[in-house]
């Protein structure tokens, strides 16, 4: 990798809070460099050290396994230490040491934080009283900037752009952070998305971040490139968004019938963990020559490394004392 | 700086003339340039003289003398609605006389609720000892604030309750509240909604708009305010009550109070000033300060409330004062608390009103004066000889920033926070005692 034009230097940004702010430049600086990293991970011991010493935690106040895996991963194979916490938010008043947590954790000098939280802008309340860099690995339903990443790579790779393309996304968008994130980067990029839900699971005013809404799944597949399904998040939403799993997926799970009205080759994505049956039909997901999901999971890997590569590099090599960094957060 | 008497109130003894001062009193009309010799003389707690003239041939020679440099000396400022958190009634006293307030009137949210006429009398006796704001309590419309049984309220008005109401909640009960309203007319007395509809507000943290939709938070629709407005104004049709809606904050809101008043139905309306002066991009990236109840809403709304203000439909500004602790505010923005400091910012931001050309110096402070005064019948905020002596010097051009340095009180929520604003208290007497002087 010694012919790369890659500079971290390039990205603005000491935190990766989300996509919406950033810009074209940014987002391919990304993509670039997680696509060297793809063949990386491809080979037996690939593993570089741009990260040894550096200390990776992972820290979660809500049940993952994908996306904690992933970054888990991406850090070790650039050489840092990765440390897991999970915070049960059970055990804990939602939030209440969301601050001292991070004034804990900070004194023990990471030099990048993941953190996913159930409530919107957590991970940017934390940010601001940690010294180190911080990735949003999921804030409520706001912003999950890797997954769109990862996505956007995965469609960049089988298309090989992104702009033009035709992307629906569909179903639960109230509660996605998913759909937003993406929302912002297709649009940053060029590309034009469409939503298709019922009304109870759309946003207000969602038109005006730049989508086209539709609420039968045929009109709004028609002719799109890209069919991305979301996970019926039924852990966030209290009765009523939809009378049975029976109605919603006869109206907006995808299945072949529906999928026809989508081009021939438009790809089928899906950020997991998948309800088979609820939102997706079982062979369609599994249909090896149409649906990405699988490869989404390996995009990740390659998107957080160089989510974690462009952030830590930027860090200074001095660390302030605990002292001063309580000092700083009291202020 | 504040003067607090402490644990035994000092009764002012003697006469004080406050002279050059700039005497205006929208309760009389009163607008007298300092250079007729205007003034006020007070002996002990009581006003003994006004007159645009009082002083023209000198002052009293037994009267101590206060200068008031030819600013402006009005009635203090009367506030409706502060909620007093815990039962620091010093810290409550420092923050509403370093802004001018001299009588406020606190939700029957308090920790025991005020919906017993020992807790009234609590209320009562700990405000004075405080000695610095006078504090009138509401009581509870229902006991313990559940909306479901009544509360003693012919007993609480005997004790001293100003008028009635549930606090920050709304009964999602129609028939609990046309009872109430029905109950509380038989005495003549006045139920005050927070105007919410529970169900349809539930789990929202800000306004339902856009910026909702983009931060991820979950929306308060402005339908949930003009449900209950609706829905009350009818039951205030059905039952005579007398009705009042707290802080409304949607253009809609007054569409239906102007139609209201002009049937004839017994309906009056307040509002806060961050619904005048602010709109839901205060919240921008998270800012848990911006965090009210109801929220913020759009810029069409709060040109709304300008106009409201403007052509009366608005009866008068009640702060809204909420205190919350560091605690309950440093949380991510769905965890935290709702509410935001009034009473110290109180003038500055009705003032700019005046500053922008909506109102009249005289409109404006009859807002936040006399008119919130006889909306409760208290007799306050005007300058009346033989009245108490509560008025305020003001300077309706100082300009400051709101920090949190510069703050009395001991929360720090101010919506307002970092905002440059013109007009500042410099003193507040209260029952003829100077409590606070800006410049002192």
């Amino acid at each position: 990798m010694s012919e790369s034009t890659f500079d971290p230097y390039a990205f603005p940004k000491s935190h990766l809070l989300g996509i919406e702010g950033l810009s074209p430049l940014d987002i391919t600086l990304l993509l670039d460099r997680a696509d060297e990293f793809v063949e990386l991970n491809r080979s037996v011991g690939g593993k570089l050290d741009t990260l040894a010493g550096r200390t990776v935690m992972n820290l979660f106040f809500e049940a993952s396994t994908r996306t904690r895996t992933s970054f888990e991963l991406a850090g070790k194979r650039l050489g840092a230490d990765v440390i897991n916490m999970s915070v049960s938010t059970s055990s804990i008043k939602k939030g209440e040491t969301l601050i001292d947590t991070a004034m804990t954790l900070n004194a023990m000098h990471p030099d990048v934080l993941v953190v996913r939280h159930g409530s919107s802008g957590a991970v940017k309340l934390l940010s601001e009283k940690v010294n180190c860099a911080v990735i949003n690995a999921g804030d409520g339903r706001h912003e999950h900037p890797t997954q769109a990443l990862l996505d956007a790579l995965t469609i960049r790779r089988r298309r090989g752009h992104l702009d033009g393309l035709q992307v629906a996304i569909c179903g639960d968008i109230l509660h996605s952070r998913v759909a937003r994130s993406n929302i912002h980067l297709l649009n940053t990029m060029g590309a034009r998305v469409r939503l298709i839900a019922p009304k109870t699971l759309l946003p207000i005013e969602a038109e005006r971040l730049g989508t086209e809404v539709f609420y039968d799944m045929k009109a709004g597949l028609k002719d799109c490139d890209i069919v991305m399904m979301l996970r019926l998040q039924t852990e966030r939403m209290k009765t009523n968004f939809f009378p049975t799993v029976r109605e919603y997926y006869h109206f907006f799970g995808l299945d072949y019938a529906k999928l026809e009205a989508a081009k021939p080759d438009a790809l089928i994505m899906h950020p997991g963990p998948m309800n088979r049956g609820v939102e997706i039909a079982s062979d369609v997901a599994d249909d090896i020559g149409r649906s990405a999901i699988r490869e989404q999971v390996e995009m990740g890997v390659a998107v957080r490394m160089a989510c974690l590569e462009v952030l830590s590099l930027k860090l200074a090599h001095e660390k302030p004392s605990a002292d001063i960094l309580f000092g700083e957060a009291d202020a | 700086m504040i003067h607090s008497p402490g644990s035994s109130p000092k009764e002012a003894h003697g006469r004080t003339a406050y002279v050059n001062a700039h005497l205006i009193d929208p309760a009389t009309g009163l607008d007298a340039a300092p250079s007729h010799g205007g003034g006020v003389l007070t002996d002990g707690e009581f006003i003994a003289e006004v007159g645009a003239d009082l002083f023209k041939d000198g002052v009293p020679e037994d009267a101590a003398i206060v200068d008031c440099q030819g600013k402006y000396l009005s009635p203090g400022l009367v506030d409706i609605r502060i909620q007093i958190s815990g039962k620091d009634f010093t810290n409550v006293g420092a923050s509403a006389v370093a802004g001018g307030v001299t009588t406020a009137v606190c939700l029957p949210n308090t920790q025991p609720v005020i919906d017993d006429r020992s807790v009234v009398e609590f209320v009562a006796r700990a405000a004075r000892k405080a000695g610095l704001v006078k504090i009138y309590p509401y009581g509870a419309m229902t006991k313990g604030l559940k909306g479901k049984e009544l509360a003693e309220m012919g007993l609480l008005t005997e004790s001293g309750a100003v008028a009635f109401t549930d606090g920050n909640k709304a009964t999602a009960n129609a028939r609990t509240m046309a009872q109430a309203m029905s109950y509380a007319s038989t005495f003549g007395l006045m139920i005050v909604q927070h105007p919410e509809e529970p169900a349809l507000a539930e789990e929202g943290v800000m306004n339902e708009s856009e910026t909702a939709t983009r931060l991820g938070l979950t929306g308060i629709p402005k339908e949930a305010e003009l449900i209950i407005i609706e829905r009350d104004l009818r039951l205030a049709q059905m039952t005579g009550g007398r009705l009042h809606f707290a802080h409304v904050s949607t253009a809609e809101s007054l569409d239906l109070i102007r139609a209201a008043k002009d049937k004839g139905i017994s309906v009056t309306c307040d509002t806060a000033p961050p619904y005048f002066a602010l709109n839901e991009t205060a919240v921008g990236d998270y800012r848990t300060f911006a965090k009210l109840s109801p929220p913020l809403r759009s810029e069409a709304d709060r040109e709304a409330i300008v106009e409201g203000l403007k052509d009366g439909t608005i009866d008068a500004i009640a702060s809204d004062h909420t205190p919350k602790s560091e605690d309950m505010k440093r949380l991510p923005f769905a965890d935290a608390a709702d509410g935001g400091l009034g009473m110290e910012t109180l003038l500055a931001i009705t003032l700019e009103l005046v500053h922008n050309g909506h109102l009249s110096l005289m409109e404006a402070l009859g807002l936040i004066t006399h008119h919130p005064a006889d909306l409760l019948g208290l007799d306050a905020g005007h300058l009346k000889p033989g009245g108490a002596a509560d008025f305020i010097v003001f300077d309706d051009q100082r300009g400051w920033k709101v920090s949190e340095d510069g703050l009395h009180s001991k929360a720090k929520n101010t919506p307002f926070d970092g905002r440059p604003v013109q007009g500042r208290v410099l003193k507040t007497v209260i029952d003829g005692r100077m409590v606070f002087d800006l410049d002192a």
